[in-house]
């Protein structure tokens, strides 16, 4: 801020007032400091006929920033609207736009589940970023009446080997830890994904889940004229200032002063009593409207409180309470202090709300009230500072229609095929190089172990886990009387995205729903995490345009509407952009939890069936395997979402009526990482012959294991309900075939075939060594450092 | 029977009518495993009672849970701020052996056995782990000890299996308290399977000279129920092991051996 303005209790401080502000047209304000463009600058001044005071920029900044204002995606992210059909809106009882989308799960319960961002904060500050990610997004669960129930954490890391990544990562994960497990929320999943592209520019993404009643849904919104407005849970703190327009809305580069001050700073303790004091406060109905305090502060919750109600508020500003009384008006209304809500309470209820308060020892302050003026006001002692339509503010920032074109690079990339290029020579062959293929891909840093990781977050607490990781999606049990649960997965290969967008949005679906139905919910909703390069480069543009209209029609193909989301721009540092990575969240519902399907064969299936659904073709671009050999080009694999779907009937059909023992979906690394991951799961071992695959797909051994063909999934079934099994795959026509049978006593995964040698034999306690040890072995020793003592 | 709801509000009324066994399950600010306790207790046939940290009363209940979680946000010692809370004050009371109607069991979990420790109802201290991270994990304990309140329906030296979840896990005391721990059976679990925190002698729980007042850092409120607990031989997540520690002194309440 201009220290012009710096604004204090007693008078002999200059506070910019509105009628200062009117007075002095030609006073200079720092708007591009605070990440305004000089046009938007100038619509600021004619939609309030004047030049805004200092608070007024301040809060037209933030929320005219691309984190808060989404101006260059808005234009396609209304596709999300437009491709819904009544059908897919059936369950929707909230959609998007407000906090977090609402999904009827039945018996008068209702779901709700957000993914969100927060990755810039988490490059500079990677235990705080990570932490308050959690934070926030908790707090949108909050905010819509719901109970959190689960968190999970989508994370891309740059190279295992980088010192950027052995900086990040260990902050990254205990930051989630540290904030997540002191919230008693179980942690069910996520992904783990290394790849140089995410030097410099870590994602963190974290999902929150909260489930509530039809009747305690809460909206944000500002209702009744004359009902009281109420800030509680933390002090405000100089603390993320501008943490959402100069931090998460611009590219870093090192010429520029460092952005720490910018990060947030969490308090979890503090967010575990703001949640139980918000649900005393739902169940005893204290509460019109709610709002959580995130990206951009009280400028946010002011304005679309005031904006989504009757239209206007009436705020004192010096009411706030400050961990620091130094704090400028423009820098409290931007504070991205963590822990704080904002409520709307009827003057009736204002004894029972501070009652509430005292109870959980939560601070608050009133700092004013509802009216109908369509105005928001904010004063600072007495004198107005803030004067504004606060529509203006919330909901009509600019909107670009960003140009964007098809990267000139495009159609090389896609020509470099792997099978055609020098990577793609010299594949294995023989029993032994195809035995080393496979430990090579499971020991690979994506392919490998993430305990290391998973094991440093709670799954336990709430006793109503029914799986998480490395099961394919998390599942957790909404009501103990009837086992009526949700099902949860996160998935996206920005390799294939990057190949192409649109097809690699559709696969990042295809792939979380495969998840869900594998477990054997029924997939229901869709929320999406878009994290990209700068909008302001055309090509980046065009990726996003692309994966965004990819993921809208394949939600309108599969039935399932996207419920909300967030856009991560400006991934990029030094010009250098991450692949384009649209994380799609699919929440899948089971009618009752205890009848989900592990990913793994377990030790009393001695003999069962293994069978491969769907076909296998020669789809080796963007795979695990060329990644090995660091080679990235061509086209993705083809996506079928007919397929798709036919293929989740069928996972969901088979374990309602109790035919299959394991499911596991194939996606990255193929059949070779789904056998070894099946028989890693709880170290059974397995026999597979891949004759009968190879002669009827056409392809040969090595693309039978590693080929990334979609729509694919390993069972494993009871001899008795084989002929159950396969009647039912074939009245659908889709292709099932016997590939091999569960050893128990065997110890390893034996893989036959029509290659030199005949067959290889992995042993899997070796195996499981080797596996287990690649993330340890480079960011410090296992959990239970003393086994080995 | 009183209903303590998983989602929503966990409100049980203190003042229900007894039915058999009436079990007080402790909330502290940051308390995050009292759901989990008090199913248990209603799994293992008692009645959950919600105590509240700031309220003295115990509300006459048979026996206390002080449950796991993060009370006050460990930010001191864990433990250190909870101890003095007034329904500590009563608590510690009436575990002492001087109690007129006998001593009240008490069994701390997790956060709870270090609240335990700061109250100086059970001898010794957690600090953090020795590796430094939090750690989940399905543990594997022998149980050393099965006259305790919390132990009598465990055989002896039976192993059992029950999830660990926790950052300052690891058990220390002087070697003098670890002697007379071990001279006097007063360890109760031990780690097995290799120590996971760098506990003092693999202990993972002890208990008092009295028998009534137990703590363990891995936590059996995690292992009651089928399909929710840690893997055992039966299948995955089957493992109820822990839902002994309540069936024992739920059974010994309702047998009158108050």
């Amino acid at each position: 801020m201009s220290e012009d303005f710096t604004p204090g209790v007693s008078a002999e401080f200059n506070i910019d007032t509105v009628e200062n502000a009117s007075t002095t047209p030609d006073t200079e304000l720092p708007w591009a400091e605070l990440g305004l463009k000089s046009d938007e600058y100038d619509r600021i001044v004619q939609i309030l006929g004047r030049r805004p005071t200092a608070a007024e920029l301040a809060m037209y900044s933030v929320m005219w920033s691309e984190h808060c204002s989404y101006k260059s995606s808005k234009v396609h992210l209304r596709q999300f609207g437009e491709k819904v059909t009544e059908e897919m809106k059936k369950d929707l009882m909230v959609g998007i736009g407000e906090n977090a989308g609402v999904t009827d799960l039945g018996d008068g319960w209702a779901v709700t589940f957000k993914i969100e961002s927060h990755n810039h904060p988490s490059y500079v500050e990677p235990y705080q970023g990570a932490a308050t990610g959690i934070g926030g997004i908790v707090r949108d669960i909050i905010s819509m009446g719901a109970r959190p129930v689960g968190v999970m954490d989508p994370l891309r890391f740059g190279a295992i080997d980088h010192p950027d990544t052995q900086r990040v990562l260990p902050g990254v994960v205990s930051g989630i830890g540290g904030y997540g497990n002191s919230l008693g929320l179980p942690n069910v999943g996520g992904e783990v994904v290394f790849d140089e592209v995410y030097q410099q520019n870590p994602l963190v993404n974290a999902l929150a889940v909260g489930v509530m009643r039809h009747e305690d849904i809460r909206l944000a919104n500002a209702s009744g004229v004359g009902n009281k407005v109420v800030l509680f849970g933390a002090r405000t703190g100089g603390d993320g200032i501008g943490g959402a327009s100069v931090l998460a809305s611009e590219s870093f580069d090192s010429s520029k002063p460092s952005k720490r001050p910018a990060v947030q700073v969490g308090d979890p303790f503090s967010e575990k009593v703001l949640i139980e004091c918000c649900l005393e406060l739902f169940g005893d109905e204290l509460v019109e409207g709610i709002q959580d305090l995130g990206a951009a502060g009280i400028s946010c919750a002011t304005s679309e409180l005031a904006s989504n109600g009757e239209g206007g508020m009436h705020v004192e500003l010096t009411d706030v309470l400050l961990r620091d009384p130094t704090l400028t008006p423009g820098e409290i209304l931007m504070s991205e202090s963590q822990e704080r809500m904002m409520a709307v309470v009827t003057p009736e209820n204002q004894e029972r709300f501070e009652q509430v308060m005292a109870k959980w020892g939560v601070e608050y302050s009133w700092l004013g009230e509802v009216t109908d003026t369509g105005r928001l006001i904010i004063e600072w002692d007495g004198e107005t500072i803030v004067d504004v339509d606060p529509r203006t503010v919330a909901h009509d920032g600019p909107v670009y229609e960003r140009p964007y074109r098809r990267p000139s690079w495009q159609d090389d990339l896609q020509a470099d095929s792997f099978r055609a290029s020098e990577a793609g020579k010299d594949l294995p062959a023989t029993a032994e190089e195809l035995g080393n293929a496979v430990v090579d891909l499971m020991t690979s840093p994506n392919m490998a172990d993430v305990s290391w990781i998973t094991d440093q977050y709670d799954r336990f607490v709430g006793g109503n886990t029914a799986l998480s990781q490395p099961d394919d999606s998390g599942v957790i049990r909404v009501d103990e009387e009837t086992g009526l649960g949700v099902a949860l997965a996160t998935d996206c290969n920005a390799r294939y995205a990057y190949l192409d967008p649109y097809t690699g949005a559709q696969l990042a679906l295809a792939e979380a729903y495969r998840n869900v139905s594998t477990t054997g919910a029924v997939p229901v909703a869709v929320s999406d995490c878009l994290n990209f390069g700068s909008p302001e480069d055309p090509e980046i543009m065009w990726q996003f345009a692309e994966a965004v209209r990819g993921l809208a029609d394949g939600c309108q193909e599969l039935g399932i509407p996207v419920t909300g989301g967030n856009v991560s721009l400006y991934n990029q540092t030094a010009g250098r952009a991450i692949h384009p990575t649209p994380v799609v969240g699919v929440m899948g519902t089971f009618d009752d939890v205890g009848r989900r399907t592990p990913s793994g064969y377990e030790r009393w299936a001695d003999g069962q069936a293994i069978y491969l659904l769907g076909t296998t073709g020669d789809e080796l671009d963007g795979s695990e395997f060329a990644r090995g050999r660091g080679h990235l080009g061509g086209t993705p694999p083809q996506v079928d979402l007919a397929t798709e779907k036919t293929l989740g009937e069928i996972l969901i059909n088979a374990s309602r009526d109790g035919m299959i023992d394991a499911a596991h979906d194939l996606s990255e690394g193929g059949l070779a990482a789904g056998l070894a991951e099946m028989s890693l799961r709880f170290g059974v071992g397995a026999r597979v012959a891949l004759d009968g695959v190879c002669e009827r797909d056409g392809v040969d051994a090595f693309s039978a294991l590693f080929s990334e063909s979609q729509s694919r999934a390993i069972v494993a079934l009871p001899r008795s309900e084989e002929i159950r099994f396969t009647d039912m795959t074939s009245a659908r026509g889709f292709a099932a075939i016997r590939v091999g049978v569960v050893d128990v006593q065997s110890g390893e995964l034996e893989v036959a075939g029509p290659f030199e040698g005949g067959s290889f034999t992995l042993p899997l306690d070796e195996l499981k060594e080797a596996w287990s040890s690649v993330i340890p072995s480079r960011f410090g020793t296992s959990a239970s450092v003393a086994e080995q003592q | 029977m009183t209903e303590t709801p998983l989602i929503g509000d966990f409100r049980a009324e203190a003042d229900a009518p007894l039915d058999g066994a009436r079990i007080g399950v402790v909330t502290f600010p940051g308390t995050l495993d009292d759901r989990d306790a008090a199913r248990a207790v209603r799994l293992g046939g008692g009645t959950p009672v919600s105590l509240w940290h700031a309220d003295a009363s115990l509300h006459g209940v048979d026996a206390v849970v002080l449950p796991g979680g993060f009370s006050y946000g460990d930010y001191l010692r864990a433990g250190a701020i909870s101890r003095f809370a007034p329904v500590m004050e009563t608590l510690i009371k009436e575990a002492g052996a001087a109690a007129s109607s006998g001593p009240l069991p008490v069994l701390g979990i997790c956060n709870g056995f270090q609240v335990l420790t700061e109250a100086h109802l059970l001898p010794g201290s957690m600090i953090k782990n020795d590796h430094l991270k939090f750690v989940c994990k399905d543990q594997a304990l022998r149980v050393e000890n099965n006259s305790t309140a919390w132990t009598s329906q465990f055989t002896d030296d039976e192993i059992i299996s029950v999830p660990l979840k926790n950052q300052d896990g690891q058990y220390v005391a002087d070697e003098e308290t670890l002697k007379a721990l071990e001279a006097e059976g007063r360890v109760v679990f031990r780690y097995l399977g290799g120590n996971p925190n760098g506990s003092r002698n693999d202990i993972a729980g002890v208990t008092n000279e009295a028998g009534n007042v137990v703590g363990l850092m891995p936590h059996p409120e995690h292992a009651v129920e089928a399909g929710y607990g840690p893997d055992d031989s039966t299948g995955m997540r089957s493992g109820t092991d822990g839902l002994t520690l309540f069936t024992s002194v739920i059974s010994s309440l309702a047998g009158g051996s108050k």
